[in-house]
C-alpha cells in the first residue's frame, strides 16, 4: 500500500505536513514582521535567514528519519552529558543579544550562534524516556521521584542562572509531561507540585495556612510514608517561608514582569507596555485582519519584538480571529498527532519520548501564545514553526524528526 | 520486551485521552481569549490602536482679508512658514530642538522657553516658530531624514498694506498668549495658534479667523511622521471671512502724513450722518509688519518700555481734559435749563479775567474780551464767560447733567481697550476720590472743561457729531455689517432744535475773522469747530480742535477731532483738522487736492484767499 509505505518512511505525513505549514506561514510572517515604515535592517532581512534555517532543519529532519529509534536510547546519556556540558560553557562564556542583551543563553560558534537549552531539552526528554521507559511499574512514592527530578534539576538550575525563567519553565513542563506517562498517579504528581502552590499562596497569610490545613489532610488521605509526607510539608512551609525572601531577590524587571502582569496599567509605558500594544494590535486586528503586512501597530514600530517573541501579535493583527484560531487548531492538530503517535508506539521509550516534545511544545505554544493576549505573564519563550530563531527551528525539525522516525518504525510493524 | 502494566495500551490510551483533552481544553481557553480580544474588544482596541497612530494636525484656515471703504486692500496674507514639532517624549523633543538649533538660531534660552511649553501642554504640537524665512526652511528640507518628527506647514503670514498709518486701527495678530490661553473666551484656541491682538483683528477675530479643520498624519512608536493619512475624517478648514472698514485708506494715509513721528496725538474723522469713522489715528505708531510671527523679546521689550507709548492707542485710551471743546457742553446745558438767553451777556465784562471769593481766575486772553454773548463766548472761547455761566448752573447741576450726557462713558466703538471718559458724577465722587469736598468754584474749572474730566479724541469727535445733526448719535463703526449697537449705547444728548441751532452759530463763528480757529478757514467748505487747549499739570498744554466741515449750506459731512499733546495751542491743531477735512470733502466732491489748504497756509504761503473777505 502506497500510503503505508509513505508513513513507513516519514512516519506521520499529517503531522509533517501541518509542521510544514506552520513553519512557511512564519516565514512569511516573519517578512511581514520586517515591513515597518521606518524600516530597521535587523528585522527586514530577518525571513531570508529563517528560510535558510528552515532549509537547514528540513535536512536534518531527514537525517533524522534515518537514524533508528534504539539509537536515539544509546545516545540518551552521552547527549545529555553534552548538553549539561554545553549549558556550563553557556554560563560561562555565554552571550546575549537583542534585547535579551543581559543574559547568557547564547553559545558563540564561529559564525553561528546557538541556544544550548533548546538542545538540553531534547536530551532532557531522551534521558527521562529511558529513565522512565524502564521502570516496570509507575512510581508510587515521591521518593520514587528522585531520578527524573534530578535528571531536570540539572539543566532546570543551569538555564535558571542564565537566567531564562522561560525555559526552565519548559523543563518543568517536560518533567510534568514525562511523570505523567510514565503513569504516576495524580496524587504524587500534587505532592511534587505542592511547594510551588505553597510558593504563590504565601502572598496571602489566611489563603497559605488554610491551603497548609488541606495539605496535611490530604497527606493523611493519601498514606505517604511518614518521612515523605514530613518532607513534603516541610517544603511546603519552606516554600512559604522563602517567598517574600525570593521576591525579593528578583531582579526588577522580573518583579514588574510579574506583576505587570496581574495589572498591565501598572507601568503602561514601562514594563506594561509590551501587553498593552501587543493587545492592541490583536484587538485592532478584528475578525479577518488588517491584511498581510498591513498591520498598523506592527508597521509603526508599536509591537516589541515583533519576529521573534510576538511574531503571534503579528498574526493576529494581520489575519484577525480568523488567523488566530487557524494557526491554533493547526497547533491542536499537531499536539493531537503527537499523542496519537506516542498513544500507537509499544516501545515505552519511544512512547516517553514523543510525549515529552509533546509536553515541551505544548507549553511553548500555551505560554507564548497566552503572554501575547495577556493571559500569560511576559517569559519570553518562542513560539514553535512560527518565531524567528535558528536553533529553536533546527532543534524543534530533530524533535519532530524523532517523532516522525518513532512513528514510522511503528507503522513498520504493521 | 519492556512492556508492563505502566505503558499497556489501555493505559497509555487512557492517558493520551487526557493529554488530549487537556490540549483542547486550553486551546479552546485560549481562542476564548482571542474572541473576546478581537471580536468582542475590536472596538475598543481598533480605536486605542487609531488613537496610537494617528495624530490630528491642526489645517489653519486663511485669515480674513480687511478692505477699506472703497474695497482698497488693508490687511491681507502672505506665504509664510510655521515649524513645529509632534507630540512625543521630552528627551526626544530636547534633542531634536538641539539639532534644529543651528538651523533656527535657536539660543540655549529659547530652547527653555519651548521646553517649558512642551512641558505644560505635552500633548499637543510644539510650534516651534511661526514665521521661518524661506531659505531656513529649504535647508532643513534638504536635512529631511535628520528632523522625521519635525512638521512644517504652511502658514500665512499677516501682512498689513498700510503699515505704521493704520496700526491702532486695523491691530496686528500674534501668536496666542499663554494668558490667554487661559481664558475661557479662547478655549478652542491651541497654542501656537494666531490670534488677533489689538484694533479689529482682536474685535472682529470671531470672523476673521475663520475656523481650523484637522488632518491625520501617521506616526510610529517614536513619534515620527510616516506618512498623510487622507481618508480619516479630514476636516476642511472654513476661511475668515473679509471685513470691509468705514474707513478711507486714502484719508488714514493722508492724517498719518500729517503727523510726524515726533508729535503724540490722536486724529479722528467721523462721519457725522452715519457715525462710521472715515481715519482714526494714533501718533507715534508703529509698523505691525514687524509684530507678525517672529517677535524677537528685544524688540517687544522695546515697544513696551518706549516712553512715547507707541502701543496706546490714543484715539480711543488716550484721555485729555476736553478744555475749551467742552464749553460746548457747558453753553447747552445752561440753555437747556434756561439759565441764559443765548443773545445776552454775563453780567460781568471780560477784563482778561473775572474775581470770585479770594481767588482771581484768569480768562486766556489777558486782554479780555468785554461783554459777549453766548455764540461770541464760544468764537472767543472766553473764559470768564463760561465762568459766570458754570456759577450760575451750579456744580451739582452740572455734574448731574454731563454725566446725563454720557461723559463718564466709551462711545462704544467696536475697537478693543476703548476707554470711558472720566467725568465725576456728584460731589460725593470728589470725597471718595480725592477726600476733600469742592468748593462752589470748582464748577468753574469744569465749565471750561478743565478739572476733573478727561475725554478721549472719539467721544469729543461723536459729541460734536450729535450737535451736528439732531443731538443723537450711534455708537462710531469701523467695520461695516458689524453687530447693530444696542439701543442703550447711542449717545442721546437730549437737547432741543434752539440749542443745537445756537451751538452750530458759536462753532460757525469760531472760523470766522477774529474767531479763535480763523486761520483754519477753508476756501471749498463751511467749516466750523471749537479749539480747545487743555491744562497739563505735567509739561505743556495739550491742543484740541474739533471740527465740523461740508459743502456751504449743506449739514457737515465729516467731523475731525484732533488733539496734540504739549506745546500745540488748540489754533495750531485746528490746522491739522481742517488739513484732514478739506482732504477729504475735495476728493468726495471731486476737487483737485492741494497742499495749501487753510487761510494760515495761503498767507504764509503768500498764495492769495480771496474768498476770505476779510484781511
Amino acid at each position: 500500500m502506497r500510503v503505508g509505505r509513505f508513513r513507513s518512511l516519514v512516519g506521520d505525513p499529517p503531522l509533517l505536513a501541518l509542521v510544514l505549514t506552520l513553519s512557511l506561514f512564519g516565514v512569511a510572517m516573519i517578512y511581514s514582521a520586517g515591513q515597518l515604515d521606518v524600516p530597521d535592517p535587523a528585522t527586514a532581512g530577518a525571513w531570508r535567514r529563517q528560510l535558510v534555517w528552515l532549509g537547514l532543519s528540513v535536512v536534518a529532519l531527514a537525517v533524522v528519519l534515518r537514524i533508528e529509534v534504539k539509537w536515539f536510547e544509546w545516545a540518551a546519556v552521552p547527549f545529555y552529558i553534552a548538553a549539561v556540558a554545553a549549558l556550563v560553557l553557556t554560563l560561562a562564556f555565554g552571550t546575549g543579544a537583542g534585547t535579551a542583551a543581559g543574559v547568557r543563553s547564547w553559545l558563540e560558534v564561529g559564525p553561528i550562534r546557538v541556544q544550548p537549552a533548546q538542545f538540553a531539552n531534547l536530551a532532557t526528554i531522551l534521558l527521562l524516556g529511558r529513565v522512565m521507559g524502564g521502570r516496570r511499574e509507575p512510581p508510587q512514592t515521591v521518593s520514587a521521584l528522585w531520578k527524573p527530578v534530578v535528571i531536570v534539576a540539572i539543566p532546570l538550575v543551569l538555564v535558571v542562572l542564565q537566567p531564562d525563567l522561560g525555559t526552565a519553565m519548559v523543563f518543568g513542563a517536560i518533567l510534568l509531561a514525562a511523570l505523567f506517562w510514565g503513569g504516576t498517579p495524580p496524587g504524587l504528581l500534587f505532592l511534587l507540585l505542592s511547594p510551588i502552590f505553597g510558593l504563590l499562596l504565601a502572598f496571602q497569610v489566611w489563603l497559605f495556612s488554610a491551603y497548609m490545613v488541606g495539605l496535611v489532610i490530604f497527606l493523611w488521605l493519601y498514606r505517604v510514608y511518614l518521612w515523605e509526607g514530613t518532607l513534603v510539608a516541610a517544603a511546603n512551609l519552606a516554600a512559604g517561608t522563602i517567598a517574600l525572601p525570593l521576591w525579593n531577590t528578583l531582579a526588577p524587571y522580573q518583579k514588574a514582569r510579574l506583576l505587570v502582569f496581574l495589572d498591565p496599567g501598572l507601568d503602561p509605558r514601562g514594563a506594561g507596555w509590551n501587553v498593552i500594544q501587543s493587545r492592541v494590535a490583536i484587538g485592532s486586528g478584528g475578525l479577518f485582519g488588517k491584511g498581510f503586512t498591513e498591520g498598523t501597530q506592527k508597521r509603526l514600530a508599536f509591537l516589541p519584538e515583533q519576529h521573534t517573541d510576538f511574531i503571534f501579535s503579528v498574526i493576529g493583527e494581520e489575519t484577525g480571529f480568523l488567523g488566530t484560531t487557524l494557526v491554533l487548531v493547526a497547533f491542536g492538530l499537531v499536539l493531537w498527532r503527537l499523542v496519537r503517535i506516542a498513544e500507537r508506539v509499544a516501545d515505552p521509550f519511544a512512547g516517553m519520548v514523543v510525549f515529552g516534545i509533546f509536553g515541551a511544545w505544548f507549553t511553548h505554544i500555551v505560554v507564548n501564545v497566552g503572554m501575547t493576549v495577556g493571559v500569560m505573564p511576559i517569559t519570553g519563550i518562542p513560539l514553535p514553526f512560527l518565531s524567528y530563531g535558528g536553533s529553536f527551528l533546527l532543534a524543534s525539525f530533530v524533535a519532530l524528526g524523532m517523532a516522525q522516525r518513532i512513528a514510522a518504525e511503528q507503522a513498520r510493524m504493521y | 520486551m519492556r512492556n508492563s502494566q505502566t505503558f499497556h495500551m489501555h493505559a497509555r490510551r487512557r492517558r493520551a485521552q487526557i493529554a488530549t483533552g487537556v490540549v483542547w481544553l486550553l486551546l479552546g481557553g485560549l481562542v476564548f481569549a482571542f474572541f473576546h480580544t478581537q471580536v468582542r474588544r475590536n472596538p475598543a482596541y481598533a480605536m486605542q490602536s487609531d488613537r496610537n497612530r494617528l495624530r490630528p494636525l491642526t489645517l489653519l484656515a486663511p485669515r480674513g482679508t480687511i478692505v477699506d471703504r472703497e474695497g482698497r486692500l488693508v490687511a491681507d496674507n502672505v506665504p509664510g512658514y510655521a515649524l513645529s514639532l509632534l507630540p512625543a517624549p521630552r528627551d526626544s523633543i530636547r534633542s531634536t530642538l538641539g539639532r534644529l538649533a543651528p538651523y533656527l538660531e535657536l539660543d540655549g534660552g529659547d530652547i527653555e522657553v519651548l521646553m517649558e511649553r512642551q512641558r505644560r501642554r505635552p500633548q499637543q504640537q510644539l510650534v516651534v516658530s511661526n514665521d521661518v524665512p524661506f531659505a531656513r526652511i529649504s535647508a532643513i528640507e534638504e536635512r529631511r531624514p535628520m528632523f522625521p518628527e519635525v512638521l512644517i506647514e504652511m502658514r500665512p503670514k499677516r501682512n498689513y498694506a498700510l503699515g505704521a498709518a493704520a496700526a491702532h486701527l486695523v491691530g496686528y495678530v500674534g501668536e496666542i498668549s499663554d494668558r490667554e490661553l487661559a481664558d475661557t473666551a479662547w478655549a478652542e484656541y491651541r497654542a501656537g495658534q494666531i490670534i488677533g491682538k489689538t484694533g479689529v483683528e482682536r474685535q472682529y477675530e470671531d470672523r476673521l479667523a475663520g475656523e481650523p479643520g484637522v488632518r491625520y498624519v501617521e506616526v510610529d512608536a517614536l513619534g515620527r511622521i510616516v506618512g498623510q493619512f487622507p481618508g480619516h475624517e479630514r476636516v476642511d478648514p472654513v476661511p475668515g471671512d473679509s471685513l470691509r472698514l468705514t474707513v478711507d485708506v486714502e484719508l488714514q494715509r493722508w492724517v498719518a502724513g500729517l503727523l510726524a513721528d515726533t508729535v503724540r496725538g490722536a486724529v479722528v474723522a467721523l462721519e457725522p450722518a452715519t457715525g462710521e469713522v472715515l481715519a482714526l489715528y494714533s501718533t507715534p505708531s508703529f509698523d505691525p509688519n514687524d509684530l507678525v510671527g517672529a517677535v524677537r523679546p528685544e524688540r517687544w521689550a522695546a515697544l513696551r518700555q518706549d516712553t512715547a507709548k507707541r502701543l496706546l492707542n490714543r484715539a480711543i485710551a488716550g484721555l485729555y481734559p476736553p478744555g475749551s471743546t467742552w464749553k460746548l457742553a457747558t453753553a447747552a446745558i445752561g440753555m437747556e435749563l434756561g439759565i441764559i438767553d443765548p443773545r445776552q451777556n454775563m453780567p460781568l465784562a471780560c477784563r482778561g479775567g473775572m474775581q470770585y471769593g479770594n481767588r482771581y481766575f484768569r480768562c486766556w486772553e489777558p486782554a479780555g474780551h468785554g461783554h459777549v454773548d453766548m455764540a461770541d463766548a464760544i468764537k472767543h472761547s472766553c473764559d470768564v464767560y463760561f465762568y459766570q455761566l458754570g456759577l450760575q448752573i451750579g456744580l451739582e447741576r452740572l455734574l448731574r447733567e454731563g454725566t446725563r450726557l454720557g461723559f463718564d462713558e466709551p462711545t462704544h466703538v467696536d475697537l478693543p481697550a476703548e476707554r470711558a471718559g472720566h467725568f465725576p458724577p456728584d460731589t460725593e465722587w470728589y470725597e471718595r476720590r480725592f477726600g476733600w469736598s469742592p468748593t462752589e468754584s470748582e464748577v468753574m474749572s469744569l465749565a471750561i472743561g478743565q478739572g476733573a474730566n478727561d475725554q478721549t479724541a472719539l467721544k469729543m469727535a461723536q459729541f460734536f457729531a450729535a450737535v451736528a445733526g439732531d443731538g443723537r448719535m450711534p455708537p462710531p463703526r469701523v467695520v461695516r455689517g458689524g453687530p447693530e449697537p444696542d439701543p442703550s449705547e447711542w449717545l442721546d444728548l437730549g437737547w432741543g432744535e434752539e440749542t443745537l441751532r445756537w451751538l452750530r452759530e458759536g462753532l460757525d463763528r469760531v472760523t470766522e475773522q477774529g474767531g479763535t480757529a480763523a486761520g483754519s478757514a477753508l476756501e471749498h467748505w463751511d467749516w466750523s469747530g471749537k479749539t480747545g487747549t487743555s491744562q497739563n499739570p505735567h509739561g505743556e498744554d495739550h491742543g484740541w480742535f474739533v471740527g465740523l466741515a461740508g459743502p456751504p449750506g449743506s449739514p457737515p459731512e465729516v467731523v475731525v477731532s484732533a488733539i496734540i499733546e504739549e506745546g500745540e495751542h488748540g489754533s495750531d491743531v485746528a490746522q491739522i483738522a481742517a488739513k484732514v477735512a478739506d482732504y477729504y470733502l475735495r476728493r468726495q466732491h471731486g476737487i483737485p487736492v492741494d497742499t495749501i489748504q487753510t487761510l494760515r497756509e495761503h498767507w504764509l504761503n503768500g498764495v492769495p484767499a480771496p474768498w476770505a473777505d476779510w484781511d
